[in-house]
C-alpha cells in the first residue's frame, strides 16, 4: 500500500472514529439523565426536540457561551493545560480498539479493517494512556489553587493508581489465554463456539469481575466517584473550571467510560464476535455497539442504585480485596493454561 | 530527508528540550512535567527503533507511575519555586556552563570515532521476544530483580513506618 | 552487530540452579527471617539473629560443595554466561559469609540495648550478603549491576536503621543520595560499554575490546576514546563504593552516623563486594585497556587514585578524635593499599589483594566489636578517650583490641603486615620504575599510619580511666562474641607468623585472575 493511501486511510478512520465517539459521549449524557429519571420515577430532560434528543446540542452551545474563568491565584499555564491533558489520552485509547473485522466498502477494491491501528503491545499502550490521563486530573487539582480541587485531585490520583494495579493484573489472565497483547488478535481468538469462546466464559470470570470493578473505579464513576463527591468536595478537581474547559473534563470522563466499556467488551465479551459475523461482516460493529451499550447501561444503573463508598473503604477494597483476587486469578489462569 | 528522520528529530528535540527544561525550571512541578515530556519523547524513540515493549513500559512505569509519585510528593510538600534561597556558590554557576560544553565536546569527539552499523533489527523489541529472553537467557537477573524489589519494599516500610511506643 | 538471539535457548535447567544453591538457601533464610520477626513476641526477637546465623552456616555448607570445582582452574559458566564460578567467586563468597556472620553476632546485644531488635535488620544484612555473593559470581553486566544494587540498597537502609537518631538519618541521606548518583554514573558507563562492544557478557566484552585497543578496525572506527569515557564512569561508581579519593567524602559521615554494627558490616562486606566488582571489571572485562597505545590506560589512572587515596586517608586520620571517623579514614587508606595490588598487575599483587581483604575483614570487625561493647546508656563510646584505661577495666578486651589495631597498622608478626608486604612488594617486583616510586610513597604512608594507630594503644594502656566512663561494669561481651574475637585475634597472629595456608587461598584467587581471565573466550556463553 502506498504511504499516501495509508495516511489517508488512517486520517479517515480517525475522523470517523472521533465523530462516532463524540456523538456517543453526547448522547450518553442524555441517556444517562433519562435513565436516571426513569429509575427515579421522574421525567428527565424531554423538552428540547422530540424526547429531548437535541438536549446535548443545547448543552454544548451553553458550554461555549459560558464565561471562561481563570482564578486569580491559579497557575495559569498548568490550569489551561490540565483539561487537554486529561482529554487527549482518553480519546487516543480508542485508536487501538477493533470495532469489527474486515469489511468491504463500495467503490473500494480492497477490504478495510475496522480498527485504526494494531500494535504488538496493544494492551500496554492502553494502560499507558490511562496512566497519562491521571496527570491531567492531578494538575487540575493543583493548578486551581483551591483546597477542594487539591483534595479531589489527590483522591482521584490515589484511586486511579491503586485500581490500575488490580486492573492490569486482571488483564494478565486474558493475555495468558489469548497469547497476545494485540487487541485485534485477542478478539480473533475469542471467536466461535457460539460465544463460549469469550473470555468471560472461557476461564476468566474472576478476571472479568475484577476488571469490571476496577474499570468503574478507574473512570471515577459511582459508587467510586469520590474525587467529585459533592457533599464533601463541591465538585472535586474541576470545582474552579467553567465553560469549555469544564466541558473537556466532562467529555474526557464520558469518553473514558466508553473506552472502558469497549475494553471490557474487547477483552472479555469477544469484541465484535457474534453469530453470523463471518457471513455478514457488518454485523461486527453492531454486536460491538450492543455490548458496549450493555456496559454503559450498567454504569448508569449502578449510579442510580448504589451509595458512595467512604474513602478508606475504597482504598481497603482496592488493595486488600481486589488486588489479591487479581493475583489469584493470575495463578489460576496460568495453571489452567498448562492443562488446556 | 525522509519522514523517519523528521520524526526522529522531532522526538529527539522533545527529549532534549524536556531534559534541559528540568534543569532550568525553578518550579519543581514544572520540572516534573518537563521530565514527563522527555519520557514521552524517549518512548517514541524506542518505538521507532522497534523496541515497542520498552516504549510502552517507559510510559506505563516512568511517565505514568513514577512521575505520579513525584508529582504527589511535590504537591503534598507544597514545594513552591525555590527563589528565596540564594545559591551558595554563585561562581559555580558560571563554571558549570563551560564545563558542560567541554564535556559535550569531549563526548562528541569520543562518539565521532566510532563507526559501524548500529541499526537494530525490527524483531528485537516485541513483547514475545522480550518475554522469551527474560525467561531464558536473562532469567537470573530477572529473578534477582524481584528480590531487589522485595528488599526495597522492606527498606521503605522500615524507614517510613511510624513507631508504636 | 547487536547480539540479537535469533535462536532462543531453552529454559535454564536444574544444572544451572545447582550452581546457585548457596544463594537460593540464603534468599530463603532472608525471607524467612522477615516472617519469623512477625511471628516472634517482642522479648524473643533476638532469636531471628540466631536463625540468620544458622542460615549462613547452611549457605557455607552449600558453598563448600563448590570448592572442588575451583581445582581445575577453569571457570564453570551457568545461566548462559550470567554466572561463572571460579576460584575468586568461591573464596570471596566465604569472606562475605564470614563478614555477615560476624556482623550479626556482634549486633545482637547492641540492638537489644538500643531497643531496635527487629527481624528486618538481619534480613537486610542477609539480602546485602546475597547481593555480594551474586556480585562475586556474576559474569554479565546486567546481573552484576542488579546484584550490586541489591548489596548497596540494603546498606543504605541499614545506615539509617535508627530512625530516632538524627545522625543515623543524616548519614543515610548523604550516603543514599551520593550512592545512587554514583550508581547512575556507573550504569551510564556500563551502557556505553554495551554500546561499543555489543555484549553484556564480560568474556565477550573482553574479547571485543582486545580487538579495539590497537586502534580499532576500519569498520568499527576508533572506539577507544568512548571506551575511556565508559571506563572513567564505571570506575567512578566503583571507587565511590570503596571510598577512594576523590569519591571518599561520604565515608566519614556515613561511618560515624550509622549504627556501629552497621559500620562494622559496611566497612568489610559491601566494600569487599565492590573490590570484587572492580576486579571483575578492570581485570577481566576491561583488562585489555590496562595500557593502550597513545592513550593512558586504567593502570595509570588507578595508580594516581591509589596514591591520593592512601595519602589523604592517612593524613586525615591523624587529626580525628572520633573512633568511627578515624576508622573511616583508616579504611580509606586501606582502600588505597588494595588498589596498589590491582595496579601492579602481578600474581603477587593479586595475592596481596585477596590476602589483605581476608585479614582486614577479621581485624576491622574485631576493632568494631570492642567499640560496640563500649557502648553504654548515655555514653556513645565513640571517642578515642572513651578507650582510656581500658586495660585496667577490661584487660582481655584491651589486649584483643591491641592485636587488631597492630594488625591494621601492619606491624610485623601480624597478618596485616603480610598483606602489606605482598601489596607493596608486588610494585617493586613488577620492575617498572614508576611503580617503585609508588611503593616508596606507600611505605611512607604506612609510617604515618603507625602514629594514629598508636594513639589507640596509648589510650588503652597508658591513660588513666576518664571520669565520664559511667561505670566499671563489665563490657557488653557475650561469651559467643568473646570466643569469636579471641579466635580472630589468634588468626591474625597465626597468619602473621605462618601465612602460608592463607597465601595458598589467596593464590587460588590470583590464579583465577591471571590464568583464567587470560583465556576469556572459554568463559563465554555456555
Amino acid at each position: 500500500m502506498p504511504p499516501f493511501e495509508q495516511l489517508l486511510e488512517w486520517s479517515v478512520k480517525i475522523a470517523v472514529g472521533f465523530i462516532i465517539l463524540m456523538t456517543m459521549v453526547a448522547y450518553l449524557s442524555l441517556i444517562e439523565r433519562r435513565l436516571l429519571a426513569f429509575i427515579q420515577m421522574r421525567y428527565g430532560p424531554n423538552r428540547v426536540g422530540p424526547f429531548g434528543l437535541f438536549q446535548p446540542i443545547a448543552d454544548g452551545l451553553k458550554f461555549i457561551f459560558k464565561e471562561d474563568l481563570i482564578p486569580l491565584d491559579a497557575d495559569k499555564f498548568l490550569y489551561v493545560m490540565a483539561p487537554a491533558l486529561s482529554l487527549v489520552p482518553a480519546l487516543m485509547t480508542f485508536t487501538l480498539i477493533p470495532v469489527g473485522g474486515e469489511v468491504t466498502l463500495p467503490l473500494l477494491d480492497r477490504p478495510i479493517a475496522l480498527h485504526i491501528t494494531s500494535i504488538n503491545v496493544g494492551i500496554l499502550a492502553v494502560l499507558a494512556m490511562t496512566g497519562m490521563g491521571v496527570h491531567g486530573i492531578v494538575l487540575a487539582g493543583y493548578a486551581s489553587n483551591n483546597k477542594y480541587s487539591l483534595l479531589g485531585g489527590l483522591r482521584s490520583s490515589a484511586q486511579l493508581v491503586s485500581y490500575e494495579l488490580a486492573m492490569s493484573l486482571s488483564i494478565i489472565g486474558v493475555l495468558i489465554q489469548a497469547g497476545s497483547l494485540d487487541l485485534v488478535t485477542i478478539v480473533e481468538r475469542q471467536g466461535g463456539g457460539w460465544g463460549l469462546g469469550w473470555h468471560v466464559f472461557w476461564f476468566q470470570p474472576l478476571g472479568f469481575f475484577v476488571f469490571l470493578v476496577s474499570m468503574i473505579a478507574e473512570t471515577n464513576r459511582a459508587p467510586f466517584d469520590l474525587p467529585e463527591a459533592e457533599s464533601e468536595l463541591v465538585a472535586g478537581f474541576h470545582t474552579e473550571y467553567s465553560s469549555m474547559k469544564f466541558a473537556m473534563f466532562f467529555i474526557a470522563e464520558y469518553a473514558n467510560m466508553v473506552t472502558a466499556a469497549a475494553m471490557a467488551t474487547t477483552l472479555f465479551l469477544g469484541g465484535w464476535q457474534g453469530p453470523g459475523v463471518t457471513r455478514w461482516p457488518w454485523l461486527g460493529p453492531v454486536y460491538f455497539l450492543l455490548k458496549v451499550a450493555f456496559f454503559l447501561f450498567l454504569y448508569v444503573w449502578l449510579r442510580a442504585s448504589s451509595p458512595r463508598l467512604r474513602y478508606d473503604q475504597l482504598m481497603d477494597f482496592g488493595w486488600k480485596f481486589l488486588l489479591p483476587l487479581a493475583l489469584v486469578n493470575v495463578v489460576l489462569s496460568a495453571t489452567l493454561a498448562l492443562w488446556f | 530527508m525522509t519522514f523517519q528522520q523528521l520524526l526522529f528529530i522531532g522526538f529527539a528535540a522533545l527529549v532534549l528540550g524536556g531534559g534541559i527544561a528540568v534543569v532550568l525550571l525553578r518550579n519543581p512541578l514544572y520540572g516534573a512535567f518537563a521530565l514527563i515530556t522527555s519520557f514521552v519523547g524517549l518512548s517514541a524513540l524506542y518505538v521507532m527503533m522497534g523496541a515497542q515493549f520498552i516504549g510502552a513500559a517507559q510510559i506505563v512505569v516512568y511517565a505514568g507511575a513514577i512521575m505520579m509519585l513525584f508529582v504527589f510528593v511535590i504537591m503534598l510538600l507544597n514545594v513552591r519555586a525555590d527563589e528565596e534561597r540564594p545559591p551558595r556558590h554563585r561562581f559555580l554557576v558560571w563554571l558549570a556552563a563551560p564545563l558542560a560544553l567541554l564535556l559535550s565536546a569531549g563526548l562528541w569527539l569520543a562518539v565521532a570515532g566510532v563507526q559501524g552499523d548500529r541499526a537494530p533489527s525490527g524483531e528485537a523489541g516485541t513483547v514475545e521476544r522480550v518475554g522469551k529472553n527474560l525467561m531464558t537467557r536473562y532469567l537470573l537477573p530477572f529473578e534477582l530483580t524481584s528480590v531487589l524489589i522485595l528488599l526495597a519494599v522492606v527498606g521503605a516500610l522500615h524507614l517510613a513506618k511510624r513507631e508504636k511506643e | 552487530m547487536l547480539p540479537l538471539l535469533v535462536e532462543l535457548p531453552p529454559l535454564p535447567t536444574l544444572r544451572d540452579t545447582a550452581f546457585i544453591m548457596p544463594e537460593i538457601i540464603l534468599t530463603l533464610f532472608a525471607g524467612a527471617a522477615l516472617v519469623l520477626d512477625v511471628a516472634l513476641p517482642r522479648s524473643k526477637k533476638h532469636l531471628t539473629a540466631y536463625f540468620s546465623l544458622i542460615g549462613l552456616a547452611f549457605v557455607a555448607i552449600a558453598l563448600a560443595q563448590q570448592v572442588a570445582m575451583t581445582a581445575s582452574l577453569l571457570p564453570i559458566s551457568a545461566f548462559y554466561g550470567m554466572l561463572f564460578i571460579d576460584g575468586l567467586s568461591v573464596v570471596f563468597r566465604f569472606v562475605f559469609i564470614v563478614a555477615a556472620a560476624f556482623s550479626i553476632l556482634y549486633s545482637i546485644k547492641y540492638l537489644e540495648f538500643e531497643r531496635e531488635q527487629r527481624g528486618e535488620y538481619y534480613a537486610l544484612i542477609l539480602f546485602s550478603t546475597l547481593g555480594m555473593m551474586f556480585v562475586a559470581t556474576s559474569g554479565d553486566l546486567i546481573a552484576l549491576f542488579v546484584s550490586f544494587e541489591l548489596m548497596s540498597l540494603s546498606v543504605y537502609v541499614l545506615v539509617g536503621y535508627f530512625k530516632r537518631d538524627k545522625r543515623s538519618n543524616e548519614a543515610a541521606m548523604k550516603y543514599f543520595l551520593t550512592g545512587i548518583f554514583s550508581s547512575a554514573l556507573m550504569l551510564y558507563g556500563l551502557s556505553l560499554v554495551y554500546g561499543v562492544t555489543g555484549h553484556t557478557n564480560l568474556g565477550l566484552i573482553s574479547e571485543t575490546i582486545a580487538g579495539y585497543v590497537q586502534g580499532g578496525t576500519a569498520e568499527s572506527g576508533d572506539p577507544r576514546l568512548l571506551l575511556m569515557v565508559a571506563l572513567v564512569l564505571v570506575a567512578a561508581g566503583l571507587l565511590f563504593k570503596i571510598a577512594a579519593v576523590p569519591f571518599h567524602m561520604w565515608a566519614p559521615d556515613a561511618y560515624e552516623g550509622a549504627p556501629t554494627t552497621v559500620t562494622a558490616f559496611m566497612s568489610v562486606g559491601p566494600k569487599a563486594g565492590a573490590y570484587v566488582l572492580l576486579a571483575r571489571m578492570l581485570l577481566f572485562a576491561l583488562a585489555p585497556m590496562r595500557e593502550m597505545e597513545n592513550l593512558p590506560g586504567w593502570a595509570a589512572l588507578l595508580a594516581v587514585v591509589a596514591v591520593l587515596t592512601m595519602t589523604v586517608g592517612n593524613l586525615a586520620a591523624v587529626t580525628q578524635d572520633n573512633v568511627k571517623r578515624l576508622l573511616a579514614y583508616s579504611s580509606i587508606a586501606h582502600a588505597g593499599y588494595i588498589l596498589l595490588g590491582i595496579v601492579s598487575g602481578t600474581d603477587m599483587g593479586y595475592q596481596g589483594v585477596a590476602f589483605h581483604i581476608m585479614t582486614y575483614t577479621l581485624m576491622n570487625t574485631g576493632v568494631f566489636a570492642i567499640i560496640i561493647a563500649l557502648h553504654r546508656q548515655g555514653v556513645i563510646g565513640e571517642n578515642l578517650n572513651d578507650l582510656n584505661g581500658l586495660f585496667s577495666r577490661a584487660p582481655s578486651a584491651a589486649v584483643l583490641m591491641l592485636i587488631f589495631i597492630l594488625g591494621l597498622a601492619g606491624i610485623p608478626s601480624t597478618a596485616g603486615f603480610v598483606g602489606k608486604f605482598f601489596l607493596f612488594g608486588s610494585l617493586i617486583q613488577s620492575g617498572k620504575p614508576w611503580l617503585t616510586y609508588i611503593a616508596i610513597i606507600a611505605v611512607l604512608n604506612a609510617v604515618v599510619a603507625f602514629y594514629y594507630y598508636a594513639r589507640f594503644a596509648r589510650a588503652m594502656f597508658l591513660n588513666a580511666p576518664s571520669e565520664n566512663i559511667a561505670d566499671a561494669s563489665p563490657l557488653l561481651l557475650a561469651p559467643s562474641v568473646r570466643i569469636t574475637l579471641t579466635l580472630s585475634a589468634i588468626a591474625v597472629l597465626f597468619f602473621g607468623i605462618y601465612p602460608q595456608p592463607l597465601i595458598n587461598v589467596a593464590d587460588i584467587v590470583a590464579q583465577s585472575i591471571t590464568t583464567v581471565y587470560a583465556q576469556s573466550s572459554g568463559i563465554a556463553l555456555r
